[in-house]
């Protein structure tokens, strides 16, 4: 489903590279841990398969398709096809959670009617189904992250990514917030997920990619956090 | 679209203080184009009338009138009229003819200025005889008018460029200066655009980012910035557009046409045109400011 190839990533005005010959294939279905310190590489790693930037050399998969070489009208269609969760929420503070999640079928242009029905499903399915109506800031932080999540996956892409997303949580909130990544995995939906959380990667024992300095050091099935090999 | 229209709507709402501003520039300075255009029409169709009509008046000599091709104190003899006189009918440029006597210029001059104190200013004996000239094309004058200058019994030969060529040149400049005038007032109105649609980037700005996490296509995110500079630049026009048809209308078929009725003057053919430039100039200023600085602005 992501496929690197030899990635680097250099940005301008650096002269070190925030990602250096990175390889790596990650299946359909599969739930990834990025793991690493700050400046390793992760976030580089999440924004290169949303095609915020090209890579420096190398290539990019997504669903089997160069992304390196996608013309820039032909992005959103990409972004259709993956969902985005970030540590800060990034919800809209006037609209409402339904709003929230709402806003981003609307503006991929999708009709009401479904757009009436999916959305209550979705916070129903996040635990959300009473608050609908609340604004952001009536929600505790677990909760504004539950939206947030409805609306990265409302649209059922195909990949979740996450960025630290219980980076903002206490630990028990965060328990939560990986049960409902969990679930949405088991519906076929491939998810990266950057963390530091080392707990949280050492209780759920999936695939941990580990990267330093732009290199991958580790790539491990059934991880935890530290230790290596 | 739905959400367009909206998103536009509640964006003019927003920013109401500094749409009316761009609209006001744009009031002013498409009005001003718009002038600068009509005011090249009307100065071409006069351009157009006079130099059609442009003959060359050769003035013969007086015992008053001195000039190098005149026997002191005396009048042209008939020998000398009957020379020119020949020199201009067998000339293939000229179409037609006409002698007018001194007396004859005495009596038009007494009449067109009827009413004025300068009537009494010239007597019988200052005016000149003279031929007007009218040729087959007015542009080609040059050749027979220094054949005639040289001859005897010639005083002075007269074309009408002398006269009108520095009327349009200054009537150039003015309309000239009014287009460069308007110029810049559209560009202040193409800044005040993109510096709009920058602050309103800017305040959108994590609703912009959302959009382009979710997939939204350019044209969705850039379509109601684009509405609301070209509802604005557009509310300029028709106003540009009201100004102009009433100024046309009042000041010169109200008023010009009918005081000076020997003049052709332009009409709604001519205003029509440059309310079309109008709206074209609005749409691009709007929309091409608002593309560039949008898309800067919107780059993931």
């Amino acid at each position: 489903m992501i496929k690197f190839e030899e990635v680097s990533r250099i940005y301008s005005g650096m002269n070190k590279a925030a990602l250096a010959g990175v390889t790596v294939d990650i299946g359909k279905g599969e739930f990834v841990f990025l793991v690493g310190g700050s400046g390793s590489g992760k976030s580089t790693f999440l924004k290169l398969v949303l095609r915020e930037f090209r890579p420096t050399t190398g290539r990019v998969y997504v669903a089997g398709k160069n992304i390196g070489t996608l013309p820039e009208r032909k992005i959103p269609a990409l972004r259709r096809e993956i969902g985005m969760v970030s540590q800060d929420f990034r919800l809209l503070p006037g609209k409402t959670v339904h709003e929230n999640v709402a806003f981003a079928l609307q503006v991929i242009g999708k009709p009401r009617s479904l757009i009436k029905r999916v959305v209550p499903e979705t916070l129903e399915m996040v635990g959300l189904g009473d608050k609908m109506d609340r604004k952001p800031d009536e929600l505790s932080g677990g909760e504004q992250q539950r939206v947030a999540i409805a609306r990265a996956f409302v649209n059922h892409p195909k990949i979740l990514l996450a960025d630290e997303p219980t980076g903002n949580l206490d630990p028990e909130t965060s328990v939560g917030i990986m049960k409902l990544l969990n679930r949405i995995n088991r519906s076929e939906t491939t998810v990266v997920m950057a963390t530091h959380d080392w707990a949280m990667v050492d209780q759920m024992r999936k695939r941990v990619i580990e990267l330093e300095n732009g290199h991958i050091v580790r790539d491990q099935e059934r991880g935890i956090y530290g230790a290596r090999g | 679209m739905r959400h367009a229209l909206s998103e536009t709507f509640s964006g003019l709402k927003r920013n109401t203080g500094i749409t009316l501003a761009v609209i006001m520039t744009m009031w002013v300075s498409l009005s001003l184009f718009g002038a600068g255009i009509i005011a090249a029409q009307q100065v071409s169709l006069l351009k157009d009338e006079w130099y059609d009509k442009v003959e060359l008046s050769v003035f013969l000599c007086t015992a008053k009138m001195s000039g190098n091709n005149c026997d002191k104190g005396l009048d042209a003899t008939q020998e000398q009229k009957d020379q020119i006189h020949a020199v201009i009918e067998n000339s293939p440029e000229v179409e037609e003819v006409i002698y007018e006597s001194k007396a004859e210029a005495y009596d038009d001059f007494q009449e067109a200025f009827s009413d004025s104190p300068v009537k009494d200013s010239l007597t019988l004996e200052e005016m000149q005889d003279s031929y007007r000239v009218k040729l087959v094309d007015p542009q080609q004058y040059q050749s027979i008018k220094s054949q005639l200058s040289t001859m005897r019994g010639v005083q002075n030969v007269q074309d009408l460029h002398q006269v009108l060529d520095p009327i349009f040149r200054w009537l150039n400049a003015l309309q000239w200066g009014t287009i460069g005038l308007s110029v810049l007032l559209l560009l202040a109105a193409a800044l005040q655009i993109s510096t709009t649609i920058r602050m309103a980037t800017f305040t959108r700005g994590r609703e912009i980012g959302i959009m382009r996490l979710v997939g939204a296509s350019n044209f969705y995110i850039m379509g109601p910035f684009l509405l609301e500079s070209l509802i604005a630049a557009l509310i300029g026009a028709v106003l540009a557009t009201g100004t102009l048809g009433f100024s046309v209308w009042f000041i010169i078929m109200r008023n010009a046409q009918q005081t000076l009725q020997t003049i052709r003057w332009i009409g709604w053919e001519e205003t029509g045109i440059a309310v079309v430039s109008i709206v074209i100039v609005a749409i691009v200023l709007s929309v091409i400011p608002t593309m560039i600085s949008a898309r800067r602005y919107l780059k993931v």
